[in-house]
């Protein structure tokens, strides 16, 4: 009887860690979070890059269906590969760019685009990081596109653009309305 | 007598500001420890020195400066990350197995022990 409870206590066991196991295999390890539209704060003050002005995401995104936030930095080298992207999107009538620029420098900020072209309608900084979290991000670059109307969250990449994602973004855009 | 006094004041001043500064620091540091640093997993954002980290711990101070407790500042957190950021999982669906587990290991072990000294 007590080697019959063995028995069954490590087969038990080893199937139970066997489905865990295979059970992990297929979930990615970076974890996301859910993509909910009370994770937005609308009401996130922060300066812009060209003047000593201050505002809100409200003031932000306004009169265009959709905002692209991206959150870049100067000394970012993905953010220098999917700029092009975003310089592309710019020729979107329907989307409105917002930059943030993440824990940089005005000075290398402002050659940054200086060098690389302007895709955005706005930039604001945030030198401490604090908007960013505020806004659920990890860190640079990542993009979040919003819709205005319903003030939702619509997609959310963390890392840099590429043609895929490129591709996938202007399809969201062309189907929601 | 007036200078001593004028000086002890100074001095108190200077350090209850400090203890006060101090007592801050160290609820960034707590609540820190229970926070999991998401862009390098394996770490707290109390151990880890990456951006993300450090803008939340100055998030987290701000957060104490506000007036928020403990436990907003932490619902503020999993409202923008999810569940997972915090060391301490709530029970639920997904999460069950992980606090069911031990309990149940906790009582087969107790009868296998039982059962062996019983025979014995």
């Amino acid at each position: 009887m007590v080697k019959n409870i063995k028995l069954i206590a490590v087969l038990f066991l080893v199937i139970l860690s066997f489905f865990i196991f295979l059970k992990g295999l297929n979930k990615t390890n970076n974890y996301s979070p859910n993509l909910n539209s009370s994770n937005i704060d609308f009401n996130f003050k922060a300066k812009f890059l060209y003047s000593n002005e201050k505002t809100t995401l409200y003031e932000l995104i306004n009169d265009k269906d959709f905002s692209l936030i991206n959150i870049w930095a100067s000394w970012c080298l993905p953010c220098r590969d999917e700029h092009p992207y975003l310089l592309n999107l710019n020729s979107l009538s329907k989307l409105n760019i917002i930059g943030i620029n993440y824990k940089d420098s005005e000075v290398n900020a402002k050659k940054f685009i200086k060098e690389l072209g302007n895709p955005y309608s706005k930039i604001v900084v945030d030198p401490s990081g604090v908007n960013s979290i505020e806004l659920g991000a990890y860190g640079v670059p990542e993009t979040i596109l919003i819709n205005n109307k319903t003030k939702t969250i619509l997609k959310k990449y963390i890392g840099p653009l590429d043609d895929k994602k490129l591709a996938e973004l202007k399809m969201i855009i062309k189907n929601e309305n | 007598m007036k200078i001593k006094i004028l000086v002890l004041t100074i001095f108190y001043l200077i350090s209850s500001f400090n203890l006060s500064y101090a007592a801050n620091s160290e609820k960034v540091d707590q609540i820190s420890k229970n926070l999991r640093c998401l862009i390098c997993q394996g770490q707290s954002v109390y151990d880890s020195q990456s951006d993300f980290a450090l803008s939340m711990k100055i998030l987290i101070q701000n957060k104490i400066d506000e007036g928020k407790n403990d436990e907003q500042i932490y619902d503020f957190l999993k409202n923008k990350y999810g569940e997972w950021i915090v060391y301490d999982p709530e029970i639920n669906k997904n999460t069950v197995l992980l606090w069911v587990l031990p309990l149940i290991l906790f009582v087969f072990g107790g009868i296998l022990i039982f059962r062996k000294v019983s025979i014995k």
